[in-house]
């Protein structure tokens, strides 16, 4: 039986996870947050229980990285203020929603090139293994990643190297507009990674079971077995990005899935098998709603970077400001 | 000491001094590198520093980008330039950008290392130049020395330092024998005044220094001029003060590349001339470059497809006799 203030930790997360997609989304539509938002909503209780319980590593993730970000330790309102641009945001506005990086919490999240960041994931396994730590790598990716070279040169080299590296697809069927399965011979995208390594499959929508199934995955890398793969099946609700009417799922295939819904299923475990009455689980809901108005009052109040800073970081150690 | 005996001592003092620094690429540590480059150093410092990578460019690059973010210092080898574009997704996308797009909380102390021109008769698919492309891109330096000594100091500098690098190498420089000073202290940021000239400034990097200075004796001889000649060493950033300091002083530029014509890296330099310095030139600039077309194979193609040392020097003369020098 898991720790009840896990589940609780995990529960308050996705419902603050979600709240902030929510909260993100209403103020792109409003004009305050632009470029592209790829929102979690749906996929929540893999975000969250993925960097719950990997806790020994560096995390490599994409895009879709918001409600990971805040999972992993990130200030709500230092990704919110990402979003909306300003000097205060997690990468000071140079990187925006899809670019949140921050090494103290060993947190990658937001490579745009889709695939793009499994090799980097490989590098720094390599890195951890030559250094003997006890740390290993976990990257995420979703199943539109697994189709491209990089994904299999990643495999190849983990695998050969016996790297400490836990690949995690986040599958949740759609490579932006397509299906997976008419771009990939079989929707299981493990079978791809079978000749090299181990798999594990894990329902993407049970908090509980990402939780073990990737504390059971970093405990095998962390013994030097190798990279492992575990593959969870997930739903995205809503587009691609916001900018995505999802006009090829349909109304259905949308409902299925939010009879699978994660939040739910965590709310009744915490009321079934924990007790929890409808005002702790509303005590909840408030905390995280207060923790999403801050967080959207700090970035709104924050300021934008000057643009005498424009050349800032362009390189640590020689800033050339060429005439 | 030859230009690869030169690198490969920069590399070894580096990994001497530094344990952190490592060396990636398809045939860098048993073999001893494509081009002998690493030759020795995976009897000294075991394979876990020379790491000898699947025939896959995307990941060495990639990887290295992962090393550097680890904790180490890589130094990433490919083979040859045209297989560097199967890493251009890493260096562009990722290498030059990390640094800024997380307002500087990555650093990536890295260098990405790989020769590229015609050498002879390798064809279309082992002889093209992506100078252009890579000094395009800002977050990254991007050296290209031709010199010996330089190289060996430059190469250090660029492991050693703590922004990413591409150290651009050229087939035919690996044999060429110079004078290394260990000693000195050089700054591959600078170019390198070559010559020191008075009526024409030439400008050039990597293996055109040699050749422009093959032809050079022959040149003075012929047109009764002195002819200074800079080579760039860092095509980004450039040294445009040199080159400045030198334009103020002939009034006349000549830029001589291998790559080819069509948005090469000469252009940059011109335009920079035509923009900054228009009022202190007394003729048009002169462009020499490679023809726009792929690098042939029979012999006789591939030279005329790009300068060779009597090709720069007609183009010169016929140049000054239009303009009056």
């Amino acid at each position: 039986m898991m720790d009840k203030l896990i589940i609780e930790e995990l529960y308050a997360l996705m419902v603050l996870g979600r709240q902030f997609e929510y909260a993100a989304k209403e103020h792109y539509m409003a004009g305050d947050i632009s470029g592209f938002l790829h929102l979690d909503i749906g996929q929540e209780a893999l975000s969250v229980a993925a960097m719950k319980a990997f806790d020994h590593g560096d995390v490599f993730t994409t895009y879709r990285e918001h409600v990971m970000a805040i999972a992993r330790g990130i200030e709500p309102k230092a990704v919110m203020a990402e979003l909306f641009g300003k000097s205060t945001g997690v990468s000071k506005g140079q990187g925006g929603s899809m670019h949140l990086f921050d090494p103290s919490h060993f947190f990658y999240g937001g490579d745009a090139i889709v695939g793009g960041h499994l090799p980097n994931a490989v590098g720094c396994a390599y890195a951890r293994k030559f250094q003997e730590s006890e740390q290993g790598v976990l990257v995420l990716f979703g199943d539109g990643a697994s189709n491209g070279g990089a994904f299999f040169e990643s495999l190849n080299i983990a695998s050969a190297w016996k790297l400490p590296l836990l690949f995690l697809c986040e599958n949740n069927q759609y490579a932006i507009g397509t299906k997976i399965t008419r771009v990939a011979p079989f929707l299981e995208q493990r079978k791809k990674a079978e000749p090299y390594m181990r798999t594990m499959e894990v329902d993407g929508n049970d908090a509980l079971a990402v939780y073990k199934a990737i504390r059971e995955a970093q405990d095998y890398i962390q013994k030097g077995h190798g990279p492992i793969f575990v593959e969870a099946m997930t739903y995205r609700y809503e587009g691609h990005s916001v900018s995505d009417a999802a006009t090829y799922r349909s109304a259905e295939e949308v409902e299925i899935w939010k009879h699978k819904d994660p939040i739910e299923r965590m709310r009744k475990v915490l009321q079934e098998r924990f007790d929890y009455s409808a005002s702790d689980l509303e005590a909840i809901n408030k905390k995280a709603r207060e923790t999403v108005d801050e967080a959207l009052i700090f970035a709104k109040e924050s300021p934008e970077a000057g643009i005498e800073t424009l050349y800032d970081n362009v390189f640590k150690e020689v800033n050339h400001v060429v005439s | 000491m030859l230009y690869r005996e030169a690198l490969n001592r920069a590399i070894d003092e580096c990994m001497a001094v530094d344990p952190t620094v490592v060396m990636l690429g398809e045939d860098v540590g048993l073999y001893g590198g494509s081009y002998r480059v690493s030759e020795g150093l995976v009897a000294k410092y075991g394979e876990k520093r020379l790491i000898d990578t699947p025939i896959a460019e995307l990941s060495i690059v990639g990887n290295a980008v992962g090393m550097a973010i680890g904790g180490l210092r890589p130094i990433a080898e490919i083979m040859t330039a045209n297989f560097a574009l199967l890493a251009f997704d890493q260096i562009i996308n990722h290498m030059s950008k990390y640094h800024y797009m997380s307002a500087g909380k990555i650093t990536l102390p890295m260098v990405v290392r790989f020769p590229q021109g015609v050498s002879k008769q390798l064809a279309a698919q082992h002889s093209e130049s992506y100078e252009q492309m890579l000094a395009a891109v800002p977050g990254i330096h991007v050296f290209a020395v031709s010199d010996v000594n330089y190289a060996y100091h430059a190469l250090k500098k660029a492991i050693l330092m703590d922004d990413p690098v591409v150290f651009i190498e050229h087939e035919l420089l690996y044999n060429k024998k110079g004078e290394v000073d260990l000693n000195a202290d050089l700054d591959p940021f600078k170019a390198r005044l070559v010559k020191e000239g008075k009526d024409v400034t030439i400008v050039s990097y990597l293996k055109m220094v040699d050749d422009v200075m093959a032809m050079l004796p022959a040149l003075e001889e012929e047109t009764g001029r002195t002819y200074e000649v800079i080579d760039l060493q860092s095509l980004n950033p450039v040294d445009y003060d040199t080159l400045k300091t030198s334009l103020e002083k002939t009034g006349r530029l000549v830029m001589v590349e291998e790559d080819h014509a069509m948005g090469g890296y000469g252009a940059q330099i011109v335009s920079w001339a035509a923009e900054k310095m228009f009022y202190a030139l007394d003729a048009a600039p002169l462009r020499i470059a490679g023809e726009n077309v792929p690098i042939p194979y029979n012999r006789k193609r591939e030279l005329a497809s790009i300068p060779t040392p009597e090709k720069i020097k007609d183009r010169i003369v016929a140049w000054g006799a239009e303009n009056g020098l």
